[in-house]
């Protein structure tokens, strides 16, 4: 991060985002707001005096997954780049109550500008690469798991900062009091994935890190560890070789998806536990196993606002609400929008190592585009003629990519609709629509589709499958 | 055996949807009526009035007019505009005695193979009973409206 932080060709834009994009592939135009953070960046040296100064203590709810505190004035953390702070508003004693302000006495740099505004800034660039990456599974809409109601139920996220030499914790495995070590330990895969009630699709992520969780408990606590499973995801290189180590590590794994986490205690030896009650598909039997502590391994989800920002870059998202590539084989970074690409988990849930690639591959296809001066678009495209255009103008909202321009008449020529080739897709609706037959698409003409009807009648099949001819002239009308 | 009437269906697909769910059946090997023949479109909202009466003019008894769901539609929200013709042409079609079963609409995705082969087979049923379209076509027919007002021919059936 810091390399990229430091690269000339770089221009790294934090706490900002796109509000508008205008134009097509080569020439688009990027509207951004970088939201005022109360820093004045050209001044703040990072020193951070003015989070250890700051007298309020706010829940850090994303970096800490909510165990952890973090100040009004706050880096994301200790080794975030860009170094400087943000100042959270909402949470700020001078923005609220209009007191304080201990930031800016301490700051020697003079760096704290509560009168800063948002800033709009617009520039051009030729290719747009998006990698918003995804949202985890609120592991609440699961309520028979029991996260938020048992104390002692946590996710992957809280479980990946309690684990953590860094986290609130130190690197301790502790329950909620902050101070029991856990004796044992149930971690339950596919929360919330591969579940008609929530997501269908499998998360890709959280069998393996749900087994990087059995091994850090068996590793710092020693603690007997159950992982309920419907199946083992170990595909990629020395994954399955990772398996195997913590199956000979002694880590028990139990086969059938989880029914329900709860603390009422039905049979001896479960009070004051966590009973995880599942079904063991392997003999066929249901088992109670109390333990205390269980991990819940939540899935991926697409971002909350994904559809609105495919939008803004126009393109779009399939059912399941990640971003549609060109072809789920042969061209996982392109979109059907020509300029804009998709990497990481924005195009579907994946690791570390697939994430990494997709990046590299949408860099090296813009790479190879700027390359090339020119380029090459698919010939389905629409045109209007601009002698048959009446100016109806009932193309001009037809249009979803805003590809048609009004031409206004001027001294040499008459008012014309007019159709940008590079953003037209070729879906053909204006040529259905033109009422004076003036627009044409090319590859499918209305003469090429009329005739293939005609052609189809040509030969009348009966229920033997005999075939008749039915005599009819075909016209074709000249172009 | 009794000479059963065989229905002619001309469907218009979408390439990125329906076209491709009509080969998904075909890949999985399902089996509906052979009565349907597909003309492929990149977008349902492509499809033009005078493709659906060319087809009835010509002797179909049924249209078909099948594209991806509200939401999924690959060039964002043109099959809504399908919809809306598709509306409108029932309308007009059913003022010239057309019954408006002849013309259905179908949203399918490309996955949904099954779900195309079923319907299409529903479909072919449905109009095998309607019985053939009655639609006098002695005489003139109009073999291309686009950009020709004059565009009437003599033809005879």
């Amino acid at each position: 991060m810091v390399s990229v932080g430091n690269h000339p060709n770089i221009n790294l834009m934090a706490y900002s985002e796109v509000t508008k994009v205008d134009g097509y592939v080569g020439n688009f135009t990027v509207t951004v707001r970088k939201k005022a953070s109360y820093v004045d960046t050209e001044k703040c040296t990072g020193c951070g005096v003015c989070q250890d100064k700051c007298p309020k203590k706010v829940i850090d709810q994303a970096y800490e997954a909510g165990l952890g505190y973090r100040k009004a004035i706050y880096k994301s953390f200790a080794q975030a780049v860009p170094k400087y702070p943000v100042l959270d508003r909402e949470n700020c004693t001078f923005f609220q109550k209009g007191t304080c302000k201990a930031c800016e006495k301490f700051c020697e740099a003079n760096a704290i500008d509560f009168k800063q505004e948002d800033k709009y800034m617009t520039f051009q660039v030729g290719n747009i690469i998006l990698a918003t990456g995804f949202d985890p599974f609120d592991a609440r809409r699961i309520p028979q798991y029991g996260y938020g109601r048992l104390a002692n139920v946590f996710t992957s996220m809280e479980f990946e900062r309690l684990s953590s030499a860094g986290g609130p914790t130190g690197g301790k495995i502790v329950l909620r009091d902050g101070v029991t070590v856990p004796q044992s330990v149930g971690i339950v895969h596919c929360v919330g994935s591969r579940d008609k009630h929530y997501n269908n699709y499998c998360s890709s992520i959280c069998c393996m890190q749900s087994l990087k969780f059995a091994h850090l408990v068996k590793e710092k606590t020693g603690a007997t560890v159950y992982n309920f499973y419907m199946d083992i995801r170990a595909v990629f290189k020395d994954y399955d070789e990772f398996y195997q180590r913590v199956l000979e590590e002694g880590t028990l794994f139990v086969r059938g998806r989880v029914a329900e986490v709860t603390d009422a205690a039905r049979l001896p030896g479960e009070e004051g536990k966590l009973i995880i009650q599942a079904e063991d598909t392997l003999i066929g039997k249901q088992r109670r196993i109390p333990v205390d502590m269980v991990i819940l391994s939540a899935g991926l989800e697409p971002r909350r606002d994904a559809k609105e920002v495919g939008k803004l870059f126009g393109i779009s998202c399939s059912a399941a609400g990640w971003y549609i590539e060109r072809h789920p084989k042969l061209d996982p970074v392109a979109t059907m929008t020509d300029g804009v690409l998709i990497a990481g988990c924005a195009q579907g849930p994946k690791d570390i190592p697939a994430s990494v690639a997709q990046g590299a591959a949408a860099a090296a296809r813009v790479a190879g585009k700027i390359q090339q001066k020119e380029i090459a678009i698919e010939p389905i495209r629409a045109s209007i003629d601009k002698d048959r255009c009446s100016a109806c103008r009932i193309c001009n909202n037809q249009c979803p990519f805003k590809a048609i321009n009004y031409i206004e008449a001027t001294a040499e020529h008459r008012a014309y609709s007019e159709v940008n080739s590079a953003l037209c897709q070729g879906c053909g609706t204006c040529v259905a629509a033109c009422p004076s037959g003036a627009i044409s698409g090319t590859v499918f003409s209305s003469q090429q589709i009329l005739a293939q009807i005609g052609g189809l009648m040509l030969l009348n099949v009966d229920g033997n499958g005999h075939g008749a001819r039915v005599e009819e002239k075909l016209e074709m009308v000249p172009a | 055996m009794a000479e059963q009437f065989e229905p002619l269906v001309i469907g218009f697909t979408c390439n990125w949807c329906s076209y491709r769910a009509a080969d998904s059946a075909g890949s999985g090997r399902l089996k509906y009526p052979p009565n349907i023949r597909l003309i492929r479109l990149m977008c349902s909202g492509r499809i033009d009035t005078t493709f659906v009466l060319k087809a009835f003019a010509n002797g179909a008894d049924a249209v078909l007019i099948s594209g991806c769901h509200p939401g999924d539609c690959h060039y964002v929200e043109q099959n809504y505009k399908a919809q809306s013709r598709f509306l409108l042409m029932r309308r007009m079609l059913a003022q010239m005695g057309i019954e408006p079963q002849r013309l259905q609409l179908l949203w399918a995705s490309a996955a949904e193979g099954t779900i195309f082969a079923a319907e299409v087979t529903r479909m072919v049923e449905e109009i095998r009973a309607l019985g053939p379209l009655q639609w006098k076509t002695d005489g003139y027919v109009p073999s291309s409206v686009v950009g020709h007002p004059s565009g009437l021919q003599e033809v005879h059936a």
